[in-house]
């Protein structure tokens, strides 16, 4: 572990750029649920336009990270800031209005709501003509949703679900989206076709960051990744490194 | 030789549909005895149903509360009753005031929209109150702690109303515009009951608007299918729980006055039974489902209204009226047994 570039506790990633460019910044964030320690210091940013992705295996922590990032848990120690503001005890809802749109795990629809519904939800803390705007550029991207806009979430196949997912967390006109595994339970030609708005999504301006299990994916559109172990980050590198680097292939990637 | 039933043939099956057939032969049975004796005239008979839908509209209205706070807190507030009773209790003050200056009958109108709101606002401000101070800090507490606390709540309010307004049962006072009958498609109905049921329907188109079509509804929604992913949406989960008590004591409150109206009578102990008999209701028709209070509310009403004359009445059983609370509760269980997530429940996943 010592021989790698960046080890837990240290700054400077390869890309860092200097701190006000930093759309988030984790420093020495702690989670805890009860009495389990879920995240145990972990260090990391996501600058302005980028695609960074989490990667690790199950139960390492990356939905945590993630929840605790957006407001639904709360980090008991370290920092957590969005465009240089500290949002570490900001609750959930007032996180999003900053600009953090999380797409959870598990798609989490609202499934009683029709399709529109839940978009409109996604704006709930706005108001004003770029609502619309935002609505057509989702049906832009997933022109699925646009056609089953008036059908019950719940009734949707699992992958139009993940893009409604998606698709309400841009509602929040974020800047930073947060994916959550968007690849679980998913064919792999769905996967591939999510994976490919993602990076479409990330085209148009959104800076974007991605847990994933699926490493090898995650890697492929990600310019940056941080890998998590037991609530640790214990790699940071470009995804092309972390891609060739061994330990990452054994663990995370399949190969022996 | 081994003997081996048919797979779908099982005891608790057997035992249910024997259940059903010996309650549709009584229901029947006692149907038939009583129509055909002839005791009651249909006059009368319209009466009980007319009497059961007033009835039922109230149970419906404080069903609502229960309904609503379960959708989003997955919780019975068993407090509601009470919520109900200090609206009524509140308001009777109110009330008796205009009517020893006349006011109740020389405007009748103004004087019950005043009694209305102050029943409503009091209810309301309990249910409120009751969230934040009884409710909120066990949010995250086992379920079991926050319905322990509602009995609680609820002893704590219904005794503290008698202490502040003492033991004896309050009449309000009558007004005059609303005695005698009215004259609806040539039934004619009592007034105060027309005005109980004109009432009850809007108060539910009401909220029935405001759950469907306004932001704080969707918001209402959202939190009850996901309160996790309602506030990653931007939405204040705890403020909106404390508007669906505020919600719920609104309709509680409309309710209390209601009843004073078509019972006459308010006393601090007046929030127990039809409280119990609202969250009945509520379960009959199907806990979590707005719709399905008010089915159950109207369900409930007229059954404990025309159930004891219709069943008992031809078997000669002094006064059927007094099994009312007998039948009620025992179509309550049948229901359950038969339709565990109510008339209109659907099966909730998990949770």
């Amino acid at each position: 572990m010592s021989s790698q570039p960046a080890v837990h506790g240290q700054s400077g990633p390869p890309a860092a750029q200097t701190p006000a460019e930093r759309v988030l910044e984790l420093n020495g964030v702690h989670t805890y649920y009860g009495n389990i320690h879920a995240l145990k210091g972990v260090t990391m940013d996501v600058a302005p336009g980028e695609i960074v992705t989490l990667i690790g295996s199950n139960g390492a922590g990356k939905s945590t990270t993630l929840r605790t990032i957006s407001g639904i848990e709360r980090a008991r120690e370290g920092t957590v800031r969005l465009n240089g503001r500290d949002i570490t005890k900001m609750p959930a809802h007032e996180v999003v209005a900053l600009g953090v749109g999380h797409a959870p795990e598990g798609r989490r629809v609202f499934s009683r709501m029709s399709v529109a519904e839940n978009l409109d939800l996604g704006a709930f803390r706005r108001s004003g003509p770029d609502v619309a705007t935002d609505l057509a550029r989702v049906y832009d991207l997933f022109p699925r949703l646009k056609e089953r806009r008036t059908q019950k979430a719940g009734t949707l196949s699992g992958g139009e679900q993940q893009m409604l997912a998606i698709g309400r967390a841009l509602m929040t006109q974020p800047s930073v989206l947060l994916l959550d595994e968007p690849s679980m339970g998913l064919s792999p030609i769905l996967t591939e076709q999510i994976f490919k708005i993602i990076s479409e999504i990330n085209d148009q301006g959104t800076t974007v960051l991605l847990v994933e299990q699926n490493a090898l994916m995650a890697l492929n559109v990600a310019q940056r990744g941080y890998v998590l172990q037991t609530g640790k980050i214990i790699l940071s590198d470009t995804a092309a490194n972390l891609a060739a680097n061994e330990q990452v292939r054994q663990a995370y990637l399949g190969e022996i | 030789m081994r003997f081996r039933l048919p797979q779908r043939f099982n005891l608790v099956s057997t035992i249910l549909w024997g259940l059903r057939i010996v309650v549709a032969v009584l229901v029947l049975a006692g149907s038939w005895a009583t129509l055909s004796s002839g005791k009651l005239t249909p006059d009368a008979w319209r009466e009980l149903i007319v009497f059961g839908i007033a009835q039922g509209s109230v149970y419906g209205l404080i069903a609502l509360g229960y309904t609503l706070v379960y959708g989003v807190l997955f919780m019975i507030n068993f407090a509601h009753g009470d919520v109900f009773m200090t609206g009524a209790m509140t308001a009777f003050f109110v009330a008796r005031n205009f009517g020893e200056s006349g006011f109740i009958n020389a405007n009748p109108i103004v004087a019950l929209l005043i009694i209305f709101a102050v029943s409503m606002l009091t209810s309301m401000l309990v249910a409120i109150v009751l969230e934040r101070i009884a409710y909120r800090p066990l949010r995250r507490a086992p379920r079991l702690v926050p319905l322990i606390t509602a009995i609680g709540a609820s002893l704590f309010i219904s005794n503290s109303i008698r202490g502040i307004y003492g033991e004896q049962s309050q009449s309000y006072p009558s007004v005059t515009a609303l005695q005698g009958r009215l004259d609806l498609f040539g039934i004619p109905i009592l007034k105060t009951q027309a005005l109980v049921i004109a009432s009850a329907i809007v108060l539910m188109i009401a909220l029935v608007y405001f759950v469907e079509r306004t932001r704080t509804g969707r918001a209402m929604r959202a939190v009850s299918e996901d309160k996790d992913v309602a506030a990653l949406m931007g939405i204040n989960v705890d403020r909106i729980i404390v508007t669906t008590f505020a919600v719920g004591g609104l309709l509680a409150g409309a309710a209390g006055v209601l009843y004073a109206l078509v019972f006459n009578e308010v006393d601090w102990f007046m929030g127990f039974l039809p409280g119990i008999k609202a969250f009945t209701a509520a379960v009959l028709g199907g806990i979590g489902n707005i719709a399905g209070a008010m089915v159950g509310g109207l369900t409930l009403g007229v059954l404990e209204s025309v159930g004891p004359f219709l069943l008992l009445g031809g078997a000669n059983v002094p006064s059927p009226n007094q099994l009312r609370d007998v039948i009620a509760f025992t179509v309550l269980v049948l229901v359950l047994i038969f339709r565990p997530n109510g008339i209109l429940g659907r099966s909730e996943p998990g949770r």
